[in-house]
Formats: C-alpha cells, structure tokens, sequence
C-alpha cells in the first residue's frame, strides 16, 4: 500500500491524545484510591486535558486531508452499522468531546462528592466523565485498529495483532507525553508514568515484533494463478493496459526497494522502543529529567511516524498481482 | 433474484481495446461527469477507466501462449467494497446486482478501493471521487434505444464475441448455459466474494495427425489390390473410366 501521510498523522495523533487522557485518568483513579498523592486539578488535570485535546483535534484536521471531498465529511457517520470507518467518525468528536468536558470538570473544580461507592469511595462528577472518555478512548482505539483489521486480503493487517498494536503504541506514547508533563509542572507522580511509559512501552515492543514476525511468514492466498484463472506455473505479465500508471499503481505501490523498507523498520524498532526506553530509565535517575522527558516524547512520536509508514507499506494488496509489469 | 453481469471469453478475446475505448466513450459522455484524463497528449498520460485489457504471457519461450485479459468490475455476488463504505455511496442494487457508487454521495476517502481484491474501482483526480464500471446502468434499460443496443458499451464493441451481458442467476440464459458448458469461472475464488463476472477458460482444440492418415490408407483401389501395393503412377479406376 501506498503511505497517506494524512492517515499517519491521524493514527498517531489521536493516538498520543487518547494515551494522555488514559494516563491522566488513571493517575486520578490512583489518587482515589489513595495510592498516589493527589493532583492539582487546574495545573495538572486540566491543562493535562488540553493538551490530549490538542493532539485529539490536530489529529482529527489531519483526517481532512484524506478526503477528496472534505465538504461531505458529514455523510462518513451514517454506516456505522457495517462500517468500522464510519464508526471510528462517530466515536472520534465523542472522544474529543468527553475529554474537553473531562478537562473542563476539573478546571471548574466540580470535584463535590455526589454520593459514596460501598459506603467508603466519595464519587464525583470528574470521576464519572472520566470513566465515559476512557470507555469512548478505548473504543476509538478498537475501531482505528478495526479499520485495517477487517480487511481480509490484506492478509497482513487481518489480525487481532493490529488492533493490539493500535492501543499499546498510542498508550505507550501518551504515558511518555504524561511523564514530560509531569516532569515539566514538577509534580510527584514523574516515576508512576515513566514506569507505565516503559511497561507499555516494552509491551509494544512484544506485540509488534509478534506482528513482524507474523508477517514475515505469511503466505500470500492469491497468486497469478487465482488472479487470471489459469493453472500453470509460469505467468507473466506484459501489458496492464495503461502505459503510465494508473490509480491502481499510485494507490497500491509504495515504490520503495526493499532495502528501504528494512533499514526503516531497524529505525522504528530503534525510535519508538529501544531509546525511548534508555532516556525514560535515565530520566527518572537523573537531575536533568525535563530534557531527557521531552527527548524520550519527541523521538518516540517521530519513531511511530516512521512505523505508521512501514505499517502501510507492509501491506501487499492483491490487486498488484494485476499490475506487475507495463511493458 | 436478478444478477446482471459479463462473461468474458477468454477463448476468443484478441486484445484489441475496443470494449476500453467504446466503455470510456460512452462512460465520459454521459450523465455522471466525465472520466477524466490527466496529459492525455503529452508525456505520461493517465486517466480513470472503468475497463482494461491486459495481457499475460503463459510457459516460457517457445512454448508459450498470450492471453489477453480484459478486466472491470465483477460485480461480486458479496461485494466486499460495499460495507465499508462509510457513507453509503457504494451499494449494490437490489433489483439487478449492478455494484454502483452514488458520485454525489462519495466522500472519497478510498476505502472500498482498499476492500477490493481485484482493483476494480479507479479514484477520479478531477472530481475526487471514487467509480468503477455501472454495467452500462445508464444504457441498459434506456427505452429510446433498440432491443438490440441495450447492452453495455463494451460488449457491443467487442468484434469476436468475447463479451456476453446477460443474468447469471437465470439458469436458462445464455450466460448462465456457457458458463456451465463452457467451464465458466470466477477470479480469485479463495475471497469468498463470489464475483457475478465469470471468465471462459482459453478452450484449445489439438489436432492430431497420424501418418498414415496423410495418405489415403482405404484406397479401395489400393486395399484390395494385388501385393506388393501398386506404384501410385500406375492407372486408377478413374482413369480407366475416364478413357472410356
């Protein structure tokens, strides 16, 4: 498949902005349950929440640019009854809109108890709005995955893998955004999410080598035989019927050799997971975390780029076994 | 239920374009809009089609045969393209099972051009939106036009018989008959899309001769004759009677 840096910024986006939300909210739910020190609501909780909105939104303009109409973006949210596309347009502005509404509970402090969980646990308002994003965040990270997931012949997004992959590498990348902050307000919690940060972060890396690994192996259903219908072992193509490419070789080539594509996979394993995990270890020992923090965000939200792009150029869509040769 | 599709022979198909040139010509004159072309007199020309011939090479050389194949949309029995679209503009009608995209509905988005197998659907530059072959929806049922034109484009052009329109759920049509006869079948079987175009496999005749059939061994003449057979300068029976 050919990479739409529209849909990279998307995914990766979004991805950071809901790993933030989770990684604020379970900070919260920590603190409720009177395993971390409580947080400042404006300082840390609110414009924790404008930030994941900022990457939310931005990722969400970034959408725009994958339409060829934008102006009847509107008509995408009426398939959601067969369409994870659809559906991810429906969830999407929810998610964005829990999230703002999160940030604005607390900048408004509506932090009164509203009643008493098994007589001991004080419920409020951003408890509440907080668990309807995370349920929203999760879901917008299923049907992200879905999209690619459900598409059969792309034999190698056809797996629970990619959807796995979806919600561990935007979680790892927002529980590192989560320490920065953290690290940049100068609060206590900096530890609670670089340990989280590497925990997910490590997990991520499990899954996606899984996924690699997966791939390499894969054997392709479709061949020149299935494609023209006919049996025998040598098959090729001299004519596609377009001497100068057509939609079907701009949309399905990546039109990169092979030794690219292998030194852009070493570069994501090395981006999104083997350094960010070295500069997250080092920040937390060390007097200079702010830097090495925001270090550890940056190459890890470039490395995903880098892995987004792999992850569409991995795909070979068998609609190319119809567009082998021009001569 | 109705299922309007083309059977295409591969048998006979020479891979001359018409039915590229006479689907574009009739598919960019019409209603819908143009099928847009990008340098169509310069260098690297490119343009939307909704039909091509391709050609493949069968065996190495010399054994080996061309085969020209023409492909478009199949019209899949269990369209893959259609539910993920997530407005609705790609549908399958239920009255003939013609795959359609509505152009005023499509967001262009390209996903059900991802969801498609064989690379049927073609994403217009100019209008950016998603088409793929109507079956000649707009040509079809036209009553204006005489019984005999109301096929698609393609299949009136083609010269020799390659390209047959009919309803392939009809057990008693003539597509359906050469598909069962004929060894009919379906690209890409294992997607389980059930593709309504069905393809008629390249159908070689061998003949075989045998040395003894260059001659003519049952000569009666020469059968029943005296051994060892007579020289053939020598008189025939027509030659005896002709001197009568």
């Amino acid at each position: 498949m050919h990479p739409a840096f529209s849909v990279i910024f998307l995914t990766t986006l979004i991805g950071v902005g809901q790993g933030l939300f989770l990684a604020l909210y379970t900070g919260q739910v920590y603190s409720m349950m009177k395993l971390l020190p409580t947080q400042d609501s404006m300082s840390f909780y609110a414009t924790g929440s404008l930030v994941a909105l900022g990457f939310l939104v931005a990722g969400l303009f970034a959408s725009f640019f994958h339409l060829g109409r934008m102006e009847r973006a509107w008509r995408s949210a009426s398939k959601w009854r067969t369409s994870w596309l659809s559906r991810e347009v429906i969830i999407l502005p929810i998610a964005i809109g829990l999230v703002a509404l999160y940030g604005a509970a607390h900048y408004f402090g509506w932090n009164q108890p509203l009643f008493i969980l098994a007589q001991t646990q004080p419920i409020d308002l951003t408890q509440i709005i907080g668990a309807l994003a995370t349920v929203a965040t999760l879901t917008l990270f299923i049907c992200t995955g879905m999209i690619y997931a459900c598409l059969k012949f792309l034999q190698e997004w056809h797996s629970p893998l990619t959807v796995i992959n979806y919600i561990l590498l935007g979680g790892a990348s927002g529980f590192t955004l989560a320490a920065a902050f953290s690290a940049y307000i100068g609060n206590d919690i900096i530890s609670f999410y670089a340990l989280w940060a590497i925990v997910l972060t490590i997990t991520a890396f499990i899954t996606r080598s899984a996924s690699l690994v997966r791939n390499n192996h894969l054997k392709a259903k479709s061949n020149p035989q299935t494609a023209i219908g006919v049996r025998h072992t040598i098959i090729s193509q001299k004519a596609q019927g377009a001497m100068c490419g057509s939609f079907n070789t701009r949309e399905f080539f990546h039109g990169q050799s092979e030794a690219t594509l292998k030194m852009l996979r070493s570069i994501f394993l090395m981006m999104v997971f083997i350094i960010p995990i070295g500069l997250l270890i080092a920040a937390t020992y060390s007097v200079e975390a702010i830097t090495l923090f925001m270090a550890a965000f940056i190459v890890q939200y470039l490395g995903l780029i880098v892995e987004r792009w792999y992850f569409f150029s991995d795909a070979r869509h068998p609609q190319n076994l119809y567009y082998q040769s021009v001569s | 239920m109705k299922q309007l599709a083309l059977i295409i022979d591969l048998n006979v198909c020479v891979g001359c374009h018409a039915c590229v040139t006479s689907c574009k010509e009739w598919n960019t004159s019409g209603w819908a809009g143009p099928m847009s072309d990008f340098n169509p007199y310069d260098a690297n020309p490119t343009g939307t089609f909704f039909n091509r011939v391709q050609t493949f090479e069968i065996g190495t050389f010399p054994n080996t045969e061309t085969l020209h194949f023409p492909k478009s949309c199949l019209h899949c029995e269990e369209p893959p393209c259609v539910p993920v679209c997530p407005t609705g503009a790609s549908f399958k009608r239920e009255a003939d099972g013609i795959v359609l995209v509505d152009y005023d509905k499509c967001i262009g988005c390209k996903y059900c051009s991802w969801a498609c197998p064989y690379g049927a659907r073609e994403f217009d530059q100019q209008q950016k939106v998603m088409k793929k072959c109507t079956l000649c929806v707009d040509r079809i049922y036209d009553q204006t036009l005489p019984e005999a034109e109301r096929k698609p484009a393609c299949v009136l052009a083609c010269p020799t018989n390659a390209r047959l329109f009919g309803d392939v759920h009809d057990p008693e049509s003539e597509v359906s008959k050469l598909i069962r006869e004929n060894g009919g079948y379906q690209l890409m079987p294992e997607w389980g899309t059930n593709p309504a175009n069905h393809y008629l496999p390249r159908r070689k005749i061998h003949l075989k001769i045998h040395e003894d059939e260059l001659l003519r061994a049952d000569n009666p003449l020469k059968k029943e004759g005296l051994l060892p057979e007579p020289p053939k300068e020598q008189q025939t029976l027509d030659d005896i009677y002709m001197s009568w």
